[in-house]
């Protein structure tokens, strides 16, 4: 053993600025989540591609082939392939935020305490929950680039797409930032147990009523339904990957950027405060 | 005692390493009273020493070193490692400490060799020196062989000796041990107090706490003697055991289970006698004052009391004793 003994002086003072030895840490926790994200790969890609792949198995190319149709047929069932691309994507990126960072969290706090050795590295608390919801982000990003063929490819009728780069480059870090902050949040309350709850009022009801697989404005038939819905934080990614990415009627741009914002700004809020309170005493 | 408590400063803030003036933490608890597990500590550890801070569970010792180490947040007073200010600074006195907590917080998502890398990634190393420190380390502390394993597979001792190696991989100025032999088996325990001594040995400042009373004995320079938040003596363990008065221990077996307690009381009577507890394995602790030459009298007046006795054994007095004659219970309770 030769590692303490020349280091040990007589004054004791830190060897970084407290922002350089913040910032490392802060890459150093993100570099360590995609590492656990490789090793992970396959069981990331299970979860990522399944659910999504039945849905537009079963609604795009099952029902039209055996013509039960959903959204009807020709023109109808091309509205409804290409409105449900970008509603997948947002389910994808949602349901990966609460995967990456919600579950991990809740047996880090709950049956292990694992969490710990990164809250001592050298960062404030709050940037260890901030460098939960980027790496979060960062999973629902993967997660929505290997849905995209998906919801692209599989469906019997053609998915018409018409990009619009500058909504697709500011919606997709938003919504992705909005799911990684969602599971934060989520994951400093929930408890262990309380995973198939989770499951169960939250997301199940989020990706059904979210949008996804219909687009907003359609939900003018039923008014009541179409003004509930808003609450829902879903309800503004399908919308934005909407409008990034097909022609097809939606929210105003102004309303689904200022809920992406404000989202993402409470969640993240109500998050750090959570990850603080379960890891201070 | 020299180096605690109150006349602390008066030593100059220099030798002392670690530093706390009136740190206090109540803890709300639900529908009871609140609770003061820490109670106006005044601690100050000096560079380069082993210091222990011994005392039953629930005596402070983990919240105390949760204080210290940023963890838990003091309800008043303060806390300083060298110039930082643990309360004001944390994320500077975090580059300072290297910690052990209770359980273990190593990464199961990870295998044993990323433990160590990613720690010291954390800590500002570049990619190609925390892969030679994740190396060495591994090395230093013979667990090579398992580099490649889960955290799972990975037996207790194995886990805190990982535990200590990712503390002090990242070359802390300060280790925090919070109970490091805690449940370990004996030959693991043993390993593990080769591996602090090494670290000692080294010019590692650290403090620990345990309620084994060997422990402190063994390993530490100085030590604390806590219960209720506070500390009741601080000192080197032989002057410690010292202090007792009593120089010799003296454990007598009656055959007579019942009597015990009797036994006990009737030999605290006799001249010489610091203290007599029994203890609930028929077994009677005798403190005595001076040598053991008052102990043919001593058996003399057990026999005249009507007592049996089975068994007598000798032993120097303990940190135990000390505990036991500053509080009037046993650590273990």
């Amino acid at each position: 053993m030769t590692t303490a003994a020349a280091t040990i002086g007589d004054t004791l003072a830190p060897v970084r600025s407290k922002r350089g030895a913040a910032m490392i840490a802060f890459r150093a926790l993100l570099v360590r989540d995609v590492q656990v994200l490789r090793k992970t790969f396959v069981a990331f890609l299970m979860r990522t591609v399944t659910q999504p792949l039945l849905i537009v198995f079963v609604f795009a190319y099952v029902f039209p082939e055996i013509g039960q149709g959903v959204g009807g047929s020709g023109e109808g069932a091309t509205l409804f392939s290409t409105s449900l691309m970008p509603g997948l994507i947002g389910v994808a990126v949602v349901f990966q935020g609460i995967q990456a960072v919600t579950i991990p969290l809740v047996s880090e706090f709950g049956y292990t305490r694992e969490i710990e050795d990164r809250v001592m590295a050298p960062l404030p608390i709050w940037a260890v929950a901030a460098g939960k919801i980027v790496s979060g982000a960062i999973q629902s990003a993967v997660a929505a680039l290997i849905v995209v063929p998906f919801a692209l490819w599989i469906p019997s009728t053609p998915v018409e797409v018409e990009l619009n780069w500058l909504a697709l480059v500011t919606v997709a870090p938003l919504a992705c930032l909005l799911a990684g902050a969602l599971g934060l949040a989520i994951g400093t309350r929930a408890e262990p147990g309380q995973i198939p709850l989770v499951f169960g009022i939250i997301v199940i009801p989020m990706t059904m009523l979210g949008a996804a697989y219909y687009p907003w404005e359609r939900l003018g038939a039923i008014e009541w339904l179409k003004w509930a819905v808003l609450v829902n934080p879903l309800i503004y990614i399908s919308e934005g990957f909407r409008m990034a990415l097909t022609g097809i009627p939606h929210m105003s741009a102004w309303g689904i950027y200022t809920a992406l914002v404000g989202f993402t700004a409470v969640l993240s809020w109500l998050g750090i405060a959570g990850f603080k309170r379960r890891v201070l005493a | 005692m020299t180096g605690g408590g109150a006349n602390r400063t008066e030593t100059g803030p220099s030798a002392d390493i670690i530093r706390t003036e009136a740190l206090t933490k109540v803890y709300a608890s639900k529908g009871g009273p609140a609770i003061t597990a820490v109670d106006d500590l005044e601690l100050g550890v000096h560079a380069g020493e082993i210091f222990g801070l011994l005392g039953p569970n629930g005596a402070g010792k983990t919240t105390t070193v949760g204080m210290l180490t940023t963890r838990v947040v003091p309800t008043r007073g303060r806390a300083w490692l060298g110039d930082v200010d643990v309360i004001d600074d944390p994320v500077a006195a975090k580059q300072l400490i290297g910690v052990v907590p209770q359980v273990s917080t190593l990464d199961r998502a990870l295998s044993v060799w990323e433990n160590l890398y990613f720690h010291g990634r954390y800590f500002g190393m570049g990619a190609r020196s925390a892969r030679r420190a994740a190396d060495e380390t591994l090395e230093r502390f013979r667990l090579t062989d398992r580099a490649n394993a889960e955290i799972l597979e990975l037996s207790g001792g194995m886990a805190q000796r990982l535990m200590v190696a990712r503390a002090v991989l990242h070359r802390p100025r300060l280790l925090f041990l919070d109970e490091p032999t805690a449940g370990l088996d004996p030959q693991s325990r043993l390993a593990l107090w080769d591996v602090i001594g090494e670290l000692h040995a080294d010019g590692q400042t650290i403090l620990l706490t345990t309620h084994y009373m060997e422990e402190a004995d063994q390993l530490c320079g100085r030590v604390a003697i806590m219960d209720h938040g506070r500390i009741l003596a601080l000192d080197t363990p032989a002057t410690l055991k010292r202090s007792v008065g009593s120089d010799t221990e003296i454990r007598i077996t009656s055959p007579e289970a019942t009597r015990v307690p009797d036994l006990a009381r009737h030999l605290e009577d006799f001249d010489g006698v610091q203290a007599a507890t029994a203890t609930t394995d028929g077994l009677v602790r005798v403190y005595l004052r001076g040598d053991h030459a008052g102990l043919a009298r001593l058996i003399a007046h057990a026999d005249a009391g009507g007592f049996e006795i089975s068994d007598i054994g000798i032993t120097e007095p303990t940190l135990e004793a000390v505990f036991i004659n500053l509080t009037g219970k046993d650590l273990r309770e």
